[in-house]
């Protein structure tokens, strides 16, 4: 899949944000006054630039109020209804927090609860996906729910809890990749099954239906940088979950915050472009990319006319 | 309502069959030209002069080799478009409501006027047979042409697809998958039709029909079936060509 910036930085952001909201609100930190300003503006802050910068993803954002109508069906609707629904209940709580030096423990947990329901709705949006046999389980959510956790309790829990999420989060995301890397083949989809001639012989594309791109080459077929995917995988394990860990866990909490935070910020990072960019669609069978391959190399079109590379 | 209708009165489709189709791409331009004049918004392209055009399209033919255990390989030319699944998964996906499959014939459509754009629903597509329209910057899909088949204005035999109204090998037809008598539904019982990728579960209503197998020519070799009528006739020869024959003869070296 496409891994594009609006949906990195919104998934991340908002993790995050949700993330901090749903500790905050769960009162695992007593905060009022100032500090209490810094945290919830934090987490407002985070959920606010992630669904901010989800809104650039869409055609047309003029009309996204729409997205709250079909949460019957829609894990993307249940997503703005609970993100909606989690931010406007945690306000009360928030406020009496900051100003009244009174938080309101009750109505805190519940828009707590919510938070962490809002950052399920989003890993639920690809975990749906059949399509996306690398998405389409349970260590999906896992990793979605444990990266915001450990976001947020990094900012505002107890420096135990955030050490034990961080090195949860490590075990979530390899166990996501060590599952996903054989999800496609477990799934049984092959370019015999995609065209239903399988039971003639072995297929394979002679010729695609155009010579140019296509929505669907860009959006779900997209084979760039997976050389790297090793050297990403490390670097999102060491920053985004062992360094944090070790920091919270080594250091009193206000030397140790800032630099866990901006090294589990790029882990993060780094693990959710791999998360896109290695997602292999079925719609690829179509038009024989080998789930895990390398790009192919240039055609014959493509050496003629090297602007189309 | 992006909810799935529990059942629908028809299931409206097409059944393709690989054994005639010639790959000519006839049903691709008839499809662009109907939905780039007949719909609230034009399908557009991007580019179209320039280095590196690029459009939305609702029906593409791509052509496969097909190679099996033993005998030569095959070609076959396999149009793919969307196939109105009964449990579309693209249906439950969509945030908005603009998603939806008709209870009374089964079509699955777009209502552009509420779809954001997210491309969720082509995400959620084994069968890529959504695409985001470039210019109107909303999802785009096959409607059955939803707009002829129910068009009373048209004269009778114009009220089917545009691309099984031009398929000039009679590949492509149209009728209700859902009544086993319909002729559709006896042709895929003929025929053995297919499901394109099952293990999705998507239930398609259109059907594939597999080639037939082919003819065999006494065996499988590399020599042309045509090189015993290209061998050389000009033995017993008379007049000109025959002194020519026996001139370049007397020359040597191989004939």
């Amino acid at each position: 899949m496409h891994p594009a910036p609006s949906l990195i930085l919104f998934t991340v952001l908002s993790g995050l944000g949700f993330g901090l909201l749903a500790v905050l609100g769960l009162g695992m930190h007593p905060a009022t006054g100032w500090t209490a300003f810094a945290l919830y503006g934090a987490g407002y802050g985070a959920a606010g630039a992630g669904l901010v910068a989800s809104a650039f993803h869409l055609g047309h954002p003029e009309r996204a109020l729409l997205a709250l109508t079909q949460w019957r069906t829609s894990w993307l609707s249940r997503e703005a209804v609970l993100a909606a629904a989690s931010l406007a209940l945690m306000a009360p709580h928030a406020a009496g927090a900051v100003f009244l030096a009174r938080p309101l423990p009750g109505l805190g947990a519940v828009a707590g609860a919510l938070c962490l329901a809002t950052v399920l709705a989003t890993a639920m949006i690809y975990a749906q996906l059949r399509t996306v046999p690398r998405w389409h389980h349970w260590t999906t959510p896992a990793v979605f729910l444990t990266a915001a956790l450990a976001g947020g309790t990094l900012l505002a829990g107890p420096p135990a809890a955030a050490a034990a999420l961080a090195v949860l989060l490590a075990g979530t995301l390899a166990a996501h990749w060590r599952a996903g890397d054989r999800r496609f083949a477990e799934a049984g989809h092959s370019p015999e099954t995609a065209t239903g001639l399988g039971a003639l012989g072995r297929v394979r594309l002679l010729a695609p239906p155009q010579t140019g791109g296509n929505y669907l080459l860009r959006e779900m077929v997209h084979v760039v940088g997976r050389k790297h995917a090793t050297r990403l995988r490390l670097i999102a394990l060491a920053a985004g979950a062992l360094a944090p860990a070790l920091l919270i866990a080594l250091l009193p909490a206000p030397w140790a915050i800032p630099p866990a935070l901006a090294l589990h910020l790029v882990g993060m990072l780094a693990a959710r472009w791999l998360f896109f960019a290695e997602a292999e669609h079925v719609v690829g069978l179509y038009f024989d990319r080998p789930v895990g391959a390398a790009p192919a190399a240039p055609t014959t079109d493509q050496r003629n006319m090297p602007w189309k590379a | 309502m992006t909810a799935l209708p529990p059942s629908t009165g028809k299931k409206l489709g097409l059944v393709i069959d690989l054994d005639t189709c010639v790959g000519c791409h006839a049903c691709v331009v008839s499809c662009k030209e109907w939905n780039s004049q007949s719909q609230a918004s034009p399908l557009a392209d991007l580019d179209a002069y320039g280095p590196a055009p690029e459009g939305a399209f609702l029906n593409r033919v791509h052509s496969f080799e097909v190679t099996p255990p033993e005998g030569p390989p095959v070609v076959v030319h396999f149009p793919r478009s969307c196939l109105h699944c009964e449990d579309a998964p693209c249906v439950t996906v969509c945030p908005t409501g603009a998603s939806w499959k008709r209870a009374e014939d089964g079509i699955v459509l777009v209502n552009e006027a509420a779809c954001i754009g997210c491309g969720l629903c082509a995400w959620a597509c084994p069968y890529g047979a959504r695409e985001m329209d470039g210019a109107e910057r909303v999802m785009k899909k096959c409607t059955l042409c939803v707009d002829r088949i129910h068009n009373e204005t048209l004269p009778e035999p114009d009220r089917v697809p545009a691309c099984v109204k031009s398929c000039p090998a009679g590949a492509r037809h149209f009728g209700d998958l859902g009544d086993p008598g319909s002729a559709v539904s006896r042709l895929v019982a003929a025929r053995g039709g297919v499901d394109l990728m099952p293990e999705q579960g998507t239930k398609p209503v259109n059907k594939y029909l597999p080639p037939r197998p082919r003819d065999r020519l006494g065996g499988f070799s590399d020599e042309s079936p045509l090189a015993r009528y290209l061998d050389p006739v000009t033995d017993g020869a008379g007049g000109f060509l025959g002194w020519l024959d026996r001139s370049l003869g007397r020359l040597g070296g191989r004939p």
